[in-house]
């Protein structure tokens, strides 16, 4: 079992930054997410936990915080913690997007920029499984990795006023969804018609950092049907169960 | 319940915060002046948790469906009931048909409306903060209804307090931050020496300055943000996190704002001037 030097850090009155070596690797966010669920196992309600890529907030919601006494606490999970039995339980979802030049208003121009018909575009797009390796900036935005460099294409040069609510987006190694309209600067080729982001369920978001996305081409009736199911609440995505 | 005459320049319901869905990239929110709030609620002796009004720059027109007993914290917009001036930090009855109107903003930005028992709007994951789209609505419009508990009598323990004006108050007392190790000798002198203004651009997601310093070319992983947090973005401006700002950001995070300072910077607007201390 690997095991990784992690710096611990004061963060304002309330809070305490750990972090794993600074690089994006699926081994280190796996082992974020595995120090994650030991120590939730015993501090779920005081603390609130954000993890992005290489690092992990804490956040205590009883208020000020010790740092020293907080460290040390930290340090003893850190020891005491057993890798073999914390195995974190992970998800592919299969995503719906249609790639319509209705909905993938830059589509065109993106394909012609990396030189690939929209087809070959969207072949790529969807042949790829991405980590989520965030969830931030919006209720349900996800930070996915594993952009093939194929698709590596600049921010637009000037954002967008309004971006569509389940626009799919592509921006240097980044692809993602916006979960709600917004700004935004991401080149747009298609968009999801289920809502990532539902606050009236018990949990909002059905997807965790850990889990896999991969996208599906749909047409645009099914695009219109699954919005239409979605609406009602008889959509369920599609998951799979990972590493068992 | 009260009936909205006119909403005010912005105004919402708030409680201490929405807790627990940070992981999912959900805003805390809450009061931004939790320290003016924390005394309104203290005087009517009501759960610190309960919800009340936060009222921005310009204040609303509110008339009052049954007896309660208000309090009024924060920012001084010049209240008046039944258009007889009234105090701020005062436990003050009201009776049906009353109405409270705001006028000039005298010191401060926001100011808060606590009723006895809080206000009873509906809670989205735990909490009736406003935050669009995790709640319908952005923000109180004219002719909203909210709903209150009716107090008839009341003896409050303590009925007012005395507090310091917010406008002599402009220092912000900082921690470093995780990034703050990046920080250059010419950027620490320019952070901690001179004053900076508040821009244009403030709002209950972030707090930009109008003053930059140098920049930086510094790349860094996205990683977790809290209400309080400065970050200097690459051509050196300064933007301060606030209580719906995001939960995550990619900009170094050289600072963090003590909760105290928080509340202080939640008082300033456009153009008022603001300074850094470094604790410890």
């Amino acid at each position: 079992m690997k095991s990784y030097p992690i710096n611990i850090k004061p963060f304002g009155e309330y809070a305490v930054l750990l972090e794993w070596p600074n690089r994006v690797e699926e081994d280190i966010l796996y082992d974020i997410l595995g120090f994650v669920e030991h120590f939730k196992a015993t501090n779920a309600s005081d603390w609130e936990t954000v993890v992005a890529y290489n690092s992990l907030t804490l956040i205590n919601n009883r208020g000020l915080i010790d740092f020293d006494t907080a460290k040390e606490e930290i340090e003893q999970y850190l020891a005491t913690r057993d890798m073999s039995k914390t195995k974190v339980k992970s998800y592919l979802w299969e995503i719906p997007v249609c790639y319509d030049l209705e909905f993938g208003i830059d589509l065109e121009e993106v394909a012609k920029r990396l030189n690939l018909s929209t087809d070959e575009l969207v072949n790529q797009h969807t042949s790829y499984q991405y980590t989520v390796y965030g969830i931030g900036f919006l209720p349900g935005f996800m930070y996915l990795g594993g952009l093939p460099s194929s698709l590596e294409v600049p921010r637009r040069a000037e954002p967008r006023l309004k971006v569509a609510k389940g626009s799919v987006g592509l921006a240097g190694k980044q692809t993602g969804i916006y979960p709600q309209q917004s700004p935004g600067g991401w080149n747009i080729i298609g968009n999801c018609p289920i809502s990532l982001f539902n606050p009236e369920k018990e949990k909002p978001c059905m997807v965790s950092v850990g889990d896999k996305v991969q996208f599906l081409r749909i047409e645009k009736a099914e695009y219109d049907l699954h919005k239409i199911e979605a609406e009602v609440g008889i959509y369920q995505l599609k998951k799979t169960p990972l590493n068992g | 319940m009260v009936k909205v005459l006119k909403a005010g320049f912005f105004t919402t319901i708030q409680d201490l915060g929405r807790f627990g869905y940070r992981d999912l990239g959900v805003p805390v929110s809450g009061t931004m002046d939790s320290a003016a709030v924390e005394k309104a609620n203290h005087l009517l002796e009501n759960n610190p948790d309960v919800a009340v009004m936060e009222m921005t720059m310009t204040g609303p027109t509110l008339q009052f469906e049954a007896p309660t007993y208000i309090c009024i914290a924060g920012a001084d917009m010049s209240p008046s009931l039944n258009d007889e001036p009234i105090a701020n930090y005062k436990v003050i009855k009201v009776v049906k048909d009353d109405v409270l109107t705001f006028g000039k903003l005298k010191d401060g930005f926001r100011s808060y409306l606590a009723v006895k028992e809080g206000f009873e709007t509906e809670k989205v994951l735990g909490s009736g903060s406003q935050y669009f789209p995790v709640t319908k609505t952005k923000c109180l419009k004219d002719r909203d209804e909210i709903p209150y508990k009716e107090t008839k009598e009341y003896m409050p323990t303590l009925s007012e307090i005395k507090v310091e004006s917010l406008s002599d108050q402009h220092k912000l007392t900082v921690y470093k931050g995780p990034e703050f190790e990046l920080l250059t000798d010419a950027q620490l002198a320019s952070i901690f020496s001179k004053p900076f203004s508040i821009s244009k651009k403030n709002n209950r997601m972030a707090y930009q300055l109008a003053e930059t310093i140098k920049g930086h070319t510094y790349s860094m992983l996205t990683s977790g943000t809290l209400p309080g947090t400065v970050q200097l973005t690459p051509s050196g401006r300064i933007i301060i996190l606030m209580k719906d700002g995001q939960t995550t950001g990619g900009y170094p995070r050289i600072l963090q704002l003590s909760e105290e300072s928080i509340c202080g910077l939640a008082q300033k607007k456009s153009r008022d001037t603001i300074s850094f201390e470094l604790l410890k």
